[in-house]
């Protein structure tokens, strides 16, 4: 241990990072007071934390008994369905994929796999006319299918388990198959069970990814409330297509909202969000 | 870094179950396996690919053809007629060769990414490898507070920290009261087109001078180097206080994998600061350092989000980004073709990106896997 570093230096550090925290959280709480404000004071003094007077005009008007029309239970509704059922069919489907290109030997494995590799590097930013072609020739647009079926498998997560089970020995799979376990079977109740830590990170990262989704919902659905979730609601509402004029309170009620599953999700897993971060290294 | 121990807690409990189970002697499997192993494994992948084909490869076909006609979304797009007629290469050759509006806006929003990537790439790359040295310090208590403080942007909804953000820069807003509290100017952010380099140029009195009449491309050098607007600036801050705590994550995961024998040796040798900083710590994390680098290159040049929110290409067309001009022109101008052609040129732009990357990476045997046990060599 060095213990040579002068407490000047050691002040210094201290520092240094209540700044950096400073600057990175202070927004945040910024936020919060601000919902809590009148229209006026929150023009008056945007960098005061104490809501003067205290006013919940905001909150209301999202639950629907104030006097601007905001269907947050609608947007909510919707956030939840497609957070949930692409977290669940995401999980599955990318861990069955990861799966068999890991472990299950067939032919043109190594064929799929780099073709895997390939699909991972197209830009997200590139396929919204893409999805929005593909969708309109189903003639789902505008449905609850066009919001999670393209979201439901995906690359990166495929990838992530693959690497996994590359990490993971093969022998204890081979017991349970010779015991004359069918492959799913050993899938399911053998290899699934002991890929604990990377299903959490991959849960965490398909529920993050499908609830701050933007984009994709932007181009397959029509903008109207009824398939709208919380993220292209509220975009709508910042953009100012509801009306809203400059109701700062009411905007950052709405955007805190859509913070709150993801913060709480963060604050209570952190340490898988670390692994799913540094999994952007092999991402690419 | 706990990813690490979770990883590695892994094949260390599964080897100890096998070595339980495994009593009897290892025994291939009936003559039939492979062939019920290989129809399991194509089961087992076709969810992925009837999904990824069929909503990414085959619509990227779709989008090139449509990129070849004046496809307006009114009939359908693959029946060649009015409304969806064959141009052939029309819609690129308008980027690039044709005067005229549309090369006008794609030109704009190119010179604008120019510098937004300019600014952002090397700010953030400074920023998280501040943040990780400050925060993998030995003697720091708290480490974990800090970290996450300076993490949690990088996890939220990039709309609505646009939304914050947004308030945060309006006229009335939190950052304004700060410099009039510090007796400072303060700026229209959202509505001022003014380039900073421009600025910097009338600082010294110099404005739009005859040097800066050459037209490139349909543009006034003058305006290529004019520098992002005030208004693109905020989305440079956004996006670089957004991105930093990813960054500093990886950054900090290369720090942790330094043996400490560099360090005392570092430290023997009397390096200590930034001479230590510069000659032994960077170079030894230069995977790391390049891996951010061209991540925040490829990241930067899909900004589409934050543009939609805080501007969609106002004031001026000055945060115009081609990703998002390529939503604007076919979603809201209905010129489908042109749209589709600008989001191939970017596709381009980032694949070259992508695969100079990952043959940079490759070559250096950089790649690990997330999972696997840490290799202990060359790190």
């Amino acid at each position: 241990m060095n213990t040579r570093t002068s407490p000047l230096k050691q002040v210094l550090l201290y520092a240094a990072l209540v700044l950096f925290a400073v600057f990175f959280i202070y927004p945040f709480f910024i936020q919060i007071a601000t919902s809590f404000k009148t229209d006026p004071d929150a023009a008056a003094h945007p960098l005061s934390l104490i809501p003067n007077p205290f006013d919940a005009h905001a909150w209301k008007d999202i639950f629907g008994q104030g006097a601007a029309h905001v269907p947050a239970p609608t947007w909510i509704k919707n956030s939840v369905l497609v957070a949930v059922v692409v977290t669940c069919g995401r999980v599955f489907l990318d861990s069955l994929a990861g799966y068999a290109l890991s472990r299950v030997k067939f032919r043109g494995r190594g064929f799929i796999f780099g073709a895997l590799l390939a699909v991972m590097s197209v830009p997200g930013v590139a396929l919204l006319i893409p999805k929005f072609l593909m969708v309109n020739y189903l003639g789902i647009y505008d449905t609850y299918t066009a919001m999670i079926l393209p979201l439901i498998v995906d690359a990166a997560g495929v990838f992530i388990m693959k690497q996994f089970f590359d990490s993971v020995p093969i022998s204890i799979e081979e017991a349970a198959r010779m015991d004359g376990a069918s492959i799913f079977r050993t899938f399911w109740s053998v290899v699934l069970p002991m890929a604990r830590p990377a299903l959490i990170t991959l849960t965490i990262l398909s529920f993050q990814g499908s609830w701050n989704e933007f984009s994709h919902f932007l181009v397959v659905t029509k903008g109207t409330p009824d398939h709208q979730t919380l993220v292209t609601g509220l975009a709508s509402l910042t953009s100012g297509q509801l009306g809203a004029g400059t109701q700062y309170p009411l905007k950052l009620a709405a955007a805190l909202l859509t913070t709150i599953p993801v913060a709480i999700l963060f604050f209570s897993l952190q340490r898988y969000f670390v692994s799913g971060a540094n999994e952007g290294g092999v991402k690419g | 870094m706990s990813s690490n121990a979770d990883g590695d807690s892994m094949p260390r409990a599964a080897t100890a179950a096998v070595t339980a189970t495994q009593t009897r002697p290892p025994r291939r499997g009936g003559g039939g396996l492979r062939g019920r192993e290989g129809i399991a494994g194509w089961l087992f992948v076709s969810p992925m690919i009837v999904i990824l084909g069929l909503f990414l490869v085959i619509p990227i076909v779709m989008a090139l053809w449509v990129s070849l006609t004046d496809w307006n979304g009114s009939v359908n797009p693959f029946h060649t007629g009015p409304g969806a007629e064959f141009v052939g290469a029309k819609n690129y050759t308008d980027l690039f060769a044709k005067d005229g509006l549309t090369r006008a806006n794609f030109m704009q929003s190119i010179g604008n990414t120019f510098w937004y990537v300019l600014f952002v790439v090397p700010i953030q790359t400074a920023l998280a490898l501040s943040l990780a040295l400050l925060v993998n310090n030995r003697l720091l208590k708290a480490k974990s507070f800090f970290r996450t403080a300076f993490y949690f942007p990088s996890v939220t909804s990039s709309i609505a920290i646009s939304t914050v953000f947004l308030f945060l820069f309006s006229s009335t807003g939190a950052v304004n009261a700060l410099l009039k509290a510090l007796g400072l100017g303060q700026p229209n952010w959202f509505i001022d087109d003014r380039g900073l380099i421009r600025l910097l140029f009338n600082a010294i009195g110099v404005d739009n001078p005859g040097w800066g009449q050459h037209d490139i491309l349909g543009r006034s050098l003058w305006d290529w180097v004019s520098g992002p607007s005030v208004a693109l600036t905020v989305i440079i801050i956004l996006v670089v206080w957004t991105t930093s705590g990813t960054f500093m994550l990886m950054f900090i995961a290369a720090l942790q994998d330094l043996p400490v024998e560099v360090d005392e040796a570092a430290a023997l040798d009397g390096a200590t600061g930034w001479k230590k900083l510069r000659h032994v710590t960077i170079p030894m994390i230069k995977p790391a350092l390049f891996l951010v680098l061209t991540l925040g290159l490829i990241g930067t040049w899909q900004v589409f989000d934050q543009i939609y929110v805080m501007g969609a290409g106002a004031p001026n067309g000055t945060t115009l980004t081609p990703a998002f001009l390529s939503y604007q022109q076919s979603f809201k101008n209905f010129k489908y073709g042109s749209g589709a052609a600008m989001a191939f040129v970017v596709f381009v732009i980032i694949l070259v990106l992508t695969f100079l990357q990952r043959r940079a990476l490759t070559d250096k045997d950089e790649r690990r896997p997330l999972f696997g046990r840490r290799k202990q060599v060359g790190r």
